[in-house]
């Protein structure tokens, strides 16, 4: 089957967002296709935050099309959908990992509550069968399940990391968003997040975009590569492609930039 | 008496608090914004109930206030009193002859006609307040019916404590779309709001109100597993016997003696006066 009888996953059609006169991103386009994880690098600033706003509907973005593959429609312009059907998307079919584990996490609510609360928002009904989700969600990213009724703000940064994807990927979606999702941890605790990540992206068959400025994340994580800079899109291609070969000016300072240890 | 309008509030206020109450009998368990007016009684003393009751009184009307279940407590006392001074209408504390029951924390136990308007004072009207507390955030949930979060409470009151743990403030569906806070009434009472009195909501400082025609269905928020259990003290009342009424427990002396007595006062004595006697009774 070649590509062209796919319907991709996520359209993103000449998406743009300023705020007021700064430009946030501009005439950003690309299609992902079921199961394909696509890197957005770039350096603070660069718009990258911006755009995936835009994609998981966090922002209204001021032009442009984010066309998602819905399970009961079809392919539908999430920018046109109402709010309720925009929202019941995010908590079913998407999912949205933070940078901070605190901004995606109820910090005042146990871990199987977190986990729990995606379950009960599409309408779960039974305390057993939500509990059993949330304990087997909890071994999947490796929290000792007798910490189930501990809060996260007991947690260590990476056991909050890894809760927080517990918590998005409990409802089984389709398409992840991450953004940073190692941002802010030491590196021991970083390869074994990716690992963990790598594992359940392939496993489930995830489609994820990653938004990150680690070059090694995307390099582990993402099938294809885009480089952003000053709110544009300067360079895309497959992830190693771009790394190993960059053509654009930015990409090749950037690439050249990566500390060797 | 004269120096005062018919029940203290000017008649644009009560014409402005009698549209809030409509709009919210209209769309049963939403909460409508009202200018509330300072009244003159602390918040928390009940002046959003207050503010109702005025709006809703007629000369003709016979007032009851209960606090607690109680006709006799500080704040049941002074509310009638100043509805008495300011409205000169007609006080008891008898369930059956009141035409407006305004009460805080409790249904009266005999079953409410279509004949009377119930007026709860309300502290914080919002369900949602304590799992999220921006208000912005909260009304949009509200819209969106975006009630997951609810359960997220009950789910960590299992965790914790193996059972439902909130006693009172059940949290209520009314009608299959709004989550509506009962005021801090016992979730004993809860089943009892499915009933043929208008029920009236008033939160003074939070200047909302919200309402109940009647007879709306008015389901409290369970799990399948753990399921809504309107539990009370498994003691009879020691004054009156009574096995079917809320009870409070008393402590009598130093040394830990209890009893549990009716906390609805006027349910109690109608009992006693019809010749019931529990084990405590003198």
């Amino acid at each position: 089957m070649t590509q062209d009888e796919v319907t991709p996953l996520l359209s993103v059609r000449n998406v743009q967002k300023s705020y007021g006169a700064i430009v946030g991103c501009t005439k950003v386009g690309f299609d992902l296709y079921p199961g394909e994880v696509m890197g957005i690098v770039g350096e603070s600033g660069s718009g990258k935050t911006t755009l995936l706003n835009c994609l998981s509907g966090h922002l209204t973005p001021d032009q442009g099309q984010v066309i998602f593959d819905t399970r009961a429609d079809g392919p539908r312009d999430t920018v046109a959908m109402s709010e309720p059907e925009r929202r019941m998307l995010a908590r079913t079919d998407w999912a949205f990992v933070h940078q901070h584990a605190r901004d995606g996490l109820r910090m005042n609510v146990s871990a199987g509550g977190n986990v729990g609360e995606r379950l009960m928002a599409v309408g779960a009904r039974h305390y057993g069968d939500i509990r059993d989700k949330a304990t087997d969600w909890l071994e999947r990213v490796e929290i000792d399940t007798a910490r189930i009724d501990d809060r996260p703000s007991t947690f260590s940064g990476g056991m909050q990391q890894r809760l927080q994807i517990a918590r998005n990927l409990v409802t089984g979606p389709r398409l992840v968003f991450m953004d940073e999702p190692t941002g802010g941890l030491d590196v021991s605790v970083q390869a074994r997040l990716l690992d963990l990540l790598r594992g359940l992206v392939r496993d489930m068959g995830l489609s994820a975009v990653i938004v990150t400025h680690d070059l090694a994340v995307v390099r582990l994580l993402a099938d294809r590569l885009m480089v952003m800079k000053d709110g544009n899109v300067v360079e895309t291609g497959l992830t190693d492609q771009v790394l190993d070969d960059p053509q654009a000016a930015y990409t090749q300072l950037l690439v050249s930039s990566v500390l060797q240890v | 008496m004269t120096e005062y309008n018919f029940a203290y509030l000017d008649e644009q206020t009560k014409r402005m608090i009698r549209r809030a109450i409509l709009k919210g009998l209209a769309i049963p368990g939403y909460q409508v914004p009202f200018a509330s007016r300072e009244m003159p009684m602390p918040y928390g003393w009940g002046t959003g109930g207050v503010q109702i009751s005025a709006a809703t009184l007629t000369p003709e009307d016979t007032f009851k206030v209960i606090d607690q279940g109680a006709d006799d407590t500080t704040n049941a006392v002074s509310i009638r009193k100043f509805f008495e001074h300011t409205a000169n209408v007609a006080t008891t504390t008898k369930t059956a002859e009141a035409t407006v029951i305004q009460t805080r924390h409790r249904i009266p136990e005999d079953p409410l006609t279509d004949e009377q308007i119930l007026v709860y004072q309300v502290p914080i009207p919002e369900p949602l307040r304590f799992l999220e507390p921006r208000e912005t955030e909260t009304r949009k949930m509200h819209a969106l019916e975006d009630y997951g979060l609810m359960h997220v409470k009950l789910y960590e009151d299992i965790s914790r404590h193996g059972h439902i743990a909130t006693a009172y403030a059940y949290p209520v569906r009314i009608e299959e779309r709004y989550v509506m806070d009962p005021s801090p009434t016992p979730k004993f009472d809860n089943p009892k709001m499915e009933m043929a009195a208008i029920q009236l909501f008033g939160a003074g400082r939070e200047q909302r109100i919200y309402a109940l025609p009647p007879y709306t269905k008015v389901v409290s928020l369970d799990f399948e597993d753990h399921p809504f259990d309107p539990s009370k003290a498994p003691h009879p009342c020691a004054l009156c016997n009574a096995e079917d009424a809320y009870l409070d427990e008393v402590i009598t002396d130093d040394e830990g003696a209890r009893m549990f007595v009716c906390s609805d006062t006027d349910y109690c004595e109608a009992r006693r006066e019809a010749g019931h006697v529990g084990k405590d009774a003198i």
